[in-house]
């Protein structure tokens, strides 16, 4: 059994046009100690997959499907009472946004003793020392001064650590982390990708990474899945998806890399995402892909087995390199 | 954070100073001879020549205005033409009736405001927040003396619970003192609690969008700690701003409250002054009023630096 | 973008505003209440007849077909005293706002256009204005010229100077920082070109939503007034001077304290619903 088991997660908002899916009849797991990313375009369900774990979406507008277990336990029919103990304790998440995602009205360290006091049950003076090992575990140096300090003291890579000691901070079995490095400088991305590598190594803790930066996943991550438009369209170990990808669509995500680039120019690709109002009967990436055929017009791929532990939902899959 | 309240006392004390040198030369503007203005119609000569002589009314105006303000200083603010008392004297009776009216008014626009507008945050769309919506346009529509003479109309004259007016200081019997201040606390709070409303209602739906208060959210708080703690502490900046500028309102609103319930507070002074053209009494309570709202004005600016890490750390301004 | 652009892409804007404002109900509720006060105020008091005619064989009557609303302790009905009313009320809102908008815009624009040396003397001096709250400087006045229309209007157009102030200079320095108006300034436009093509249009939707939240706070502050006996004076009918007299008579004739009153409410709940909805649509950025 794997820690994480998502079974047919579909997830839809009601809005004032109607119904919007988000997330389609997703199924994955995670193991302990794994990194696992979800890759795709913005907008095509990855966030809203790792925050249905946490139950994280808007209680009420989401209608959600599927089921999420942790440890063999359903969370999404867990009393909420119940999952604010999960919560911040057995899952937590580091959020996209450093320069928003902390409070500026809380000094740094009020708000990592914080969430250690109300699930470690410590003493002001307890979660204050470990807090500040906290700190130092993730690359802060002069702990003790950045403890007293406000969020709007410290840089956008130092309130990611911030944020990122506040995740680890109960030794959680699963971290989320959306898109971490997406706002930070180049330079300041490596640093933080370490101290997730290093957060693993040491503590085990299993990470779902959401990115849309295929160089992120394949720098850091075991696993992937790729999505598009609310559906994991390919699902495979990092070095295997990158030596043979089979849809379409994660090749166009390769090409668009820019260490991929060939002659200097980036490969865009061509088209746009159909509205998740609509659910067509058709491949939902016909409209833009180079290998299109009839079928594709006529009925949904299946993510379907392609090679061991290679899944993909195309009719034309590429061929084996 | 020290120079900070520094620089907010200097530019207190600049425009408390144009504030007096405005009111100078109002009452200079009026027509006739100051001495006899601040005298009164009836004034017997030698008063009206002690009086010039007092405030060296016949000096040239940068001199007279020098020892207009060094009499004021030293608690000279001259005498009503009615009745020949010290205005000082008079200002030490009336004020503290005001300010007890003003707090109380205070406590129920805060408590009733800031609850209703957490709520309605909330609450967004549901029943609740059309309740507190719909309180909040009301309440800034009705004027207070038409809540007032309402709440006489149903509260003395219909069903005869409290009663319509009258005063006893809180020293020589509290229960009675409330009695009669609990309308008009009420009535003057209402007003204050819809605008409060209002603005701690779009503060707190700010705040509860934030990417904190989900940070928050995803630690595993309580929402009572989620929206009592993260929001509201971020919101309270909106409400202290807010109480700040309500407060010439509030001192509008006390004079209008205190004229429908007859209470002899300092908006009733205030009122009569003007209506028996009594000057030095109408002079006084001017330059008082001023000097109170820029004084708390500064002490609003100073909370809400202190509410806010960024300016109470940096020393800067926030504008 | 050219000129005749700017102008077409206004035009179209204003009927986009236009066709998202009638949608909205609310907003629609305030936008009748207040054509029903400026009518009442404008064609009332040709229909009600004089509101000074005292009937002394029926003073505080209960409202009947002859009286609509009653009559107060001359026997004068209480409807043409609140047609004429809300004439004064009309008044005390039109001409304090226009007073303020027509001293503020122009300080406003000098004070934006020559920061370097006005700006922070004009700052200043709205700082001290702030410091003066609405009564104390209308009782100020008051005191001076007398309790009066005049005096009510001079002392609520004074309150709003601020506002239109900090808006109109907020504009001008916001408009200069705009690509095709420094385009303009590069061309050798002149100050005044530059202040009636772009920066005056650009003031005009945050100064009617100005103008929203200012006419219904004179309408309040103007009946305060007189019910303080500080504005208008008997035996001019004012919503204010009404309910003084309906103070006296609160246990016999409760009806004349309703009615203005509610007239006042209703008047002043109009421009808030219409200012709140000018102002989602004209200023998506204040989420209410």
């Amino acid at each position: 059994m794997s820690l994480l088991e998502i079974t047919d997660l579909t997830v839809g908002f009601d809005t004032e046009d109607g119904l919007v899916q988000a997330v389609r009849d997703i199924s994955l797991t995670l193991d302990e100690g794994e990194i696992l990313a979800l890759c795709g375009e913005s907008g095509c369900g990855k966030s809203v997959t790792a925050m249905s774990v946490p139950r994280l979406l808007p209680p009420d507008t989401t209608r959600l499907s599927g089921s999420v277990k942790l440890d063999g336990r359903e969370l999404t029919t867990l009393p909420e009472p119940d999952m604010r103990h999960v919560r911040g304790k057995d899952v937590s998440v580091v959020f996209q946004e450093p320069m928003t995602s902390l409070n500026p009205s809380f000094s740094v360290g009020y708000q990592i003793t914080e969430v250690l006091r109300r699930h470690e049950g410590l003493s002001r003076r307890a979660a204050g020392d470990r807090a500040l090992e906290l700190l130092e575990l993730v690359g802060i140096p002069a702990a003790a001064r950045r403890m007293k300090e406000y969020p709007h003291q410290l840089s956008g890579g130092m309130r990611q650590r911030v944020m990122i000691a506040i995740a680890v901070a109960c030794s959680p079995r699963v971290l989320i982390a959306d898109e971490p490095t997406t706002a930070l400088d180049v330079t300041i991305q490596a640093g933080v990708l370490d101290v997730f590598r290093d957060l693993r190594d040491r503590l085990g803790t299993a990470i779902i990474l959401i990115t849309h930066d295929l160089g992120v996943v394949a720098d850091i991550a075991d696993r992937a899945v790729v999505m598009y438009a609310g559906r994991a369209v390919e699902q495979a170990t990092v070095t295997e998806l990158f030596a043979n990808p089979r849809h379409p669509y994660t090749l166009g995500l390769m090409k668009a890399l820019p260490t991929a680039a060939v002659g200097g120019r980036l490969a865009e690709i061509p088209g746009m995402v159909p509205s998740p109002l609509s659910d067509p009967d058709e491949c939902a990436f016909h409209d833009r892909c180079p290998r299109v055929q009839v079928d594709c017009r006529v009925s949904r791929p299946p993510l379907v087995r392609q090679a061991e532990g290679h899944l993909a939902a195309c009719f034309h899959p590429g061929g084996q390199s | 954070m020290l120079w900070f309240i520094l620089r907010r006392c200097g530019s207190a004390v600049i425009v408390m100073f144009l504030g007096s040198v405005l009111i100078f030369l109002g009452i200079r503007a009026l027509p006739g001879d100051p001495a006899t203005v601040m005298a009164g119609q009836e004034a017997s000569p030698e008063v009206v020549e002690a009086i010039r002589q007092e405030f060296g009314l016949d000096k040239p105006l940068p001199a007279q205005y020098v020892d207009y303000i060094g009499q004021t200083l030293t608690g000279n603010l001259g005498r009503s033409t009615q009745d020949q008392l010290p205005v000082i004297d008079i200002i030490a009776e009336r004020l503290p009736v005001t300010l007890e009216l003003s707090a109380l008014a205070m406590l129920v626009a805060i408590v009733i405001g800031v609850g209703a507008g957490i709520v309605a945050a909330v609450r967004r769309g549901k029943v609740a927040d059309y309740v507190a919506t719909g309180f909040g346009l009301a309440g800034l529509s009705v004027p207070h003396f038409w809540l007032g003479l309402l709440a006489i109309l149903l509260f003395a004259v219909t069903w005869r619970v409290l009663p319509a007016s009258g005063y006893v200081p809180f020293t020589q019997d509290p229960a009675q003192n409330l009695q009669r201040m609990i309308l008009p606390a009420l009535v003057l709070g209402t007003g204050f609690a819809a605008i409060l409303m209002r603005q701690t209602r779009s503060a707190m739906l700010g705040a509860l969008s934030a990417d904190y208060v989900r940070t928050a959210r995803s630690k595993g708080l309580s929402e009572a700690k989620v929206v009592g703690a993260h929001a509201l502490r971020n919101s309270l900046t909106t409400v202290v701003t807010v109480l700040g500028l309500q407060l010439g309102a509030l001192i509008s609103g006390a004079v209008v409250t205190e004229q429908i319930f007859v209470i002899p507070g300092f908006g009733k002074l205030t009122v009569d002054a003007v209506l028996t053209r009594n000057y030095p009494v109408i002079q006084a309570v001017v330059l008082i009023t001023v000097i109170g709202y820029v004084v708390v004005n500064l002490l609003v600016d100073i909370a809400y630096a202190f509410l806010n890490p960024r300016i109470r750390l940096s020393g800067g301004s926030h504008d | 973008m050219t000129e005749q652009a700017v102008t077409a892409g206004r035009a179209a804007r204003r009927r986009r505003l236009w066709r998202r404002f009638r949608r909205r109900p609310m907003p629609m509720a305030g936008l009748v209440l207040v054509v029903g006060f400026v009518l009442l105020a404008l064609a009332g008091p040709l229909v009600t007849g004089d509101p000074a005619a005292q009937d002394y064989l029926a003073t505080l009557a209960p409202p009947s077909p002859a009286h609509l609303m009653g009559t107060d302790d001359l026997g004068r009905d209480a409807f043409a005293r609140i047609a004429h009313g809300a004439q004064v009320s009309l008044q005390a809102g039109v001409l304090s706002t226009l007073l303020a908008m027509a001293v503020g815009i122009p300080i406003g624009l000098v004070a934006g256009f020559y920061r370097r040396w006005l700006d922070p003397i004009v700052m200043r001096l709205v700082d001290v204005t702030l410091a003066f709250p609405f009564l104390v400087f209308a009782v100020g006045l008051a005191a001076i010229i007398g309790p009066s229309l005049k005096g009510v209007v001079l002392a609520l157009g004074f309150s709003q100077l601020p506002a239109v102030i900090r808006i109109t200079r907020g504009e001008v320095l916001a408009v200069r920082e705009m690509d095709y108006v420094a385009a303009a300034v590069a061309d050798g436009a002149g100050d005044g070109h530059i202040i009636f093509r772009y920066v005056l249009p650009n003031c005009a939707s945050p100064l009617i939503v100005q103008a929203t939240v200012a006419i219904p706070a004179a309408i309040i502050g103007e009946s305060t007034l007189s019910f303080l006996g500080l504005g208008v004076q008997p035996p001019t009918a004012s919503w204010g001077v009404m309910l003084t007299t309906a103070q006296q008579y609160l246990s016999d004739a409760p009806w004349l304290a309703i009615w203005p009153g509610l007239m006042i409410a209703l008047a002043t709940l109009g421009f808030n619903l219409l200012g709140d909805g000018l102002r989602d649509v004209l200023d998506p950025r204040s989420g209410r």
